[in-house]
């Protein structure tokens, strides 16, 4: 695909040093580092919320959080309702988002289509900078009064009024508001960053048709954040008014409908699901296609198989509100579009399996975090479409049935893909290559960890356990008790990552340009290993 | 060092591209007049319809329905509310009149506003008033006590409705809410 030698010429412009570099920084690779251990970081806070839940819930009765707050058990009650929301909304905005998209597509958006840097290399610092003010507003919430006499937010990612608004008087939740604004006006930067980078700066021949499927997947979501994070924040601004301006959007008592908020958030929520694992989709094509020494089959049926996911997730929102009394005939079509999902992600799963098929295969780290990516998104994808059914959903909404299934392909999916970039694409960014034999451990620990959480919370769901709740009835015991064991091994993996992060940048072996070999196609592979602060003066020419 | 091949083709997506969120975000803020819309029109989630009053040629048919009164007040709200009657049994398309009572307990004038809807929420679109209490704002004095009237029918039309066969009853609720006069 690429015939080109980048230049690694030695560069006329000086080198900002120090903290200098990072702070002002405008190259897209510093801030994509900046992007990726950012995210390590929050994901480290939110995996540990996750951890004290799981604690929390591995015996019936409230022990561990009560500690926490001196004994008083509402106060523990109402923390643990807190942990939930922090949990979900780190992982989602604070974890997943900035390590996909400004993590890996900062990194490699750029030098996939021979670009030397991004469209607008100052705004893509303000993009990064947001961040970490946004996420400390979220991290303040948690220590000022939400509910009347209890601290932070407690009504979960979701936010449903009334419960934001006449149920947390106090200032916990118009901090959490305002985190999201923030961090919402740093993704749609991003977003219009990438998507003037790919429109406007590809290499002369590389058409849009010949573009690598990471960067096809990081422009559909772009476009999915411009059209669906406005609508959370005009939702959450009518919260914000509701709570502190006397308006009644979401308050019946003034002509306002609460489930109005509901249709909001969903509308911005669903496409926010597809913006946390299409760029995951992407990374996993490089990798299945490099390790199975094989482009990737089915190009174009990938490319417009992410089209179709992104535009259907617009039309199917209501499939998270079925029992707010919707007609039958609505829930009809909401169960129908939903299911249609199912045709291009099943496209994307045969593609991926086709390539490997007759493919030199190599298991190399990447490529087991990979495969398990497939594994298990189409057991989180088998669940999803039972869950699409109006009638069944009427008995597992809000059961820890949901908890599994979106976890399987956000946790499970989405975070695999994370680790199977970090495996693939270390080498090249830091220069140094990662132990494969712990990198193999750090998988095996971790996918035994992750599906003893959750797999078992299927049944826990299918037996009616609901979600969000600290404490359980005894029969829930059992299932429950191995969850938290999960939990446990799963941290042991997230030690081991970190191990593998401290080997790899302190006593990793010196990586080549392409340690890869023939199946790594991408321009990435043609620099150096790091690549030089500018690439490709000179820009390559696709054939 | 490049510098970008067209910064001012850049500078046009970028300021194209903001477009984009800025109208999603009015989009946002057009859903809820257009929400409240669609509950008018389609009667979505038990909304009531507000009949013609000039419409007089309604057919009455032979199929009964039982129609149940039931009230509720929101938790600032210090009225007393109950449906005078628990139900009534009517013809569809016969006019129905059927009365609240409220009272005032409290030595202060309060001003309050209703809400409504009927259950099964599917027959709120044949649900028509043709006169309530609850198109206006009521007020009661210190101790006052006051019966409400509505008058409805039951569209004739839900008879070609097939999704609504196994409607024998609906139940029409109401929420009395407290207005805070805004002073």
């Amino acid at each position: 695909m690429a015939d080109t030698i980048a230049t690694n010429a030695d560069h006329h412009e000086e080198h900002p040093t120090g903290w200098v570099r990072w702070v002002y920084s405008t190259n897209h690779k510093d801030i994509g580092t900046l992007y990726l251990i950012f995210a390590v970081f929050a994901g480290l806070v939110g995996g540990f919320f996750s951890f004290l839940m799981r604690w929390e819930l591995a015996e019936p009765g409230v022990q561990v959080l009560t500690a926490l707050t001196g004994d008083n058990a509402d106060a523990a009650y109402h923390l643990f309702n807190v942990l939930v929301t922090a949990h979900g909304l780190i992982m989602v905005f604070f974890m997943v988002m900035p390590a996909m998209i400004g993590g890996f597509g900062n990194w490699f958006v750029p030098i996939m289509i021979g670009a030397p840097d991004m469209a607008f290399p100052r705004m893509n610092n303000v993009s990064f900078w947001l961040l970490p003010p946004a996420f400390m507003l979220l991290f303040l919430s948690m220590f000022v009064e939400g509910p009347a006499g209890f601290n932070g937010v407690g009504g979960g990612w979701t936010m449903y009024a009334p419960l934001s608004t006449k149920g947390a008087p106090g200032p916990a939740v118009d901090l959490a508001i305002l985190s999201l604004h923030v961090a919402g006006a740093s993704s749609i930067l991003g977003a219009v960053n990438f998507i003037t980078t790919i429109f406007n700066m590809r290499a002369p021949g590389m058409t849009l048709h010949k573009m690598p499927l990471f960067a096809w997947a990081v422009l559909i979501t772009a476009f999915l954040l411009l059209l669906s994070l406005p609508v959370l924040a005009g939702a959450i601004t009518m919260l914000l008014t509701d709570r502190n301006f006397g308006t009644a959007f979401f308050d019946p008592a003034g002509g306002g409908d609460p489930i109005l908020f509901q249709h909001l958030f969903w509308f911005f929520g669903h496409p926010e699901v597809y913006i946390l694992i299409l760029p995951g989709f992407g990374i996993v094509s490089h990798i299945i296609s490099t390790f199975s020494r094989k482009p990737i089959f089915g190009y174009l049926g990938m490319v417009y198989a992410m089209v179709a996911i992104g535009f259907i997730g617009f039309i199917v929102w209501a499939h998270h509100m079925y029992t707010v009394g919707l007609d039958v005939d609505v829930k009809a079509y909401f169960v129908a579009a939903t299911m249609v999902i199912a045709v291009p992600t099943g496209v994307k799963i045969f593609s991926w399996i086709a390539t490997m098929w007759g493919g030199s295969i190599r298991f190399t780290t990447p490529m087991l975090f990979s495969i398990g990516f497939i594994a298990l998104f189409t057991i989180g994808g088998v669940t999803g479409v039972v869950l699409s059914n109006a009638g069944a959903d009427q008995a597992m909404h809000d059961t820890y049935y949901v908890v599994a299934h979106f976890h399987y392909v956000l946790s499970l999916g989405a975070v695999f893909a994370i680790f199977a970039g970090f495996y693939y694409w270390i080498g090249k960014m830091s220069g140094r290559q990662y132990p494969e034999l712990w990198g193999k451990i750090h998988f095996w620990v971790m996918f035994i960890g992750v599906n003893l959480i959750f797999f078992p919370q299927h049944f826990l769901g299918l037996q009616g356990m609901p979600r969000r709740y600290v404490d359980y009835p005894d029969q829930y015991e059992y299932y429950n008790y191995i969850s938290s064991v999960g939990a446990l091994i799963t941290l042991l993996s997230v030690v081991i990552f970190m191990f593998v992060v401290w080997r790899t940048l302190r006593a990793g072996e010196k990586c080549p340009d392409n340690p890869w070999g023939e199946g790594a196609t991408t321009l990435e592979w043609t620099l150096s290993s790091p690549p030089p602060f500018h690439q490709f003066n000179d820009l390559p020419r696709i054939k | 060092m490049h510098t970008a091949p067209s910064n001012s083709k850049n500078n046009g997506f970028l300021v194209g591209l903001l477009l984009l969120p800025a109208l999603m975000v009015g989009v946002a803020y057009a859903a809820v007049p257009l929400y409240q819309l669609f509950c008018q029109v389609t009667g979505y989630g038990g909304t009531t319809q507000i009949a013609d009053q000039n419409n007089t040629a309604i057919p009455v048919l032979d199929r009964e329905i039982k129609v149940f009164f039931t009230s509720s007040t929101h938790r600032d709200m210090p009225w007393e509310f109950k449906p005078v009657q628990a139900s009534q049994t009517l013809k569809i398309g016969e006019q129905g009149l059927a009365f609240y009572e409220a009272y005032n307990p409290t030595d202060q004038v309060i001003k309050g506003t209703a809400s409504f809807n009927v259950t099964p929420h599917k027959a709120g679109s044949y649900f028509m008033k043709i006169d309530c209490f609850c198109f206006t704002e009521q007020i009661l004095q210190p101790g006052e006590r006051v019966q409400m009237p509505v008058t409805y029918y039951i569209d004739p039309e839900i008879v070609e409705d097939d999704g609504l066969n196994d409607v024998t009853d609906m139940s029409l609720s109401y929420t009395f809410f407290l207005l805070e006069d805004e002073k």
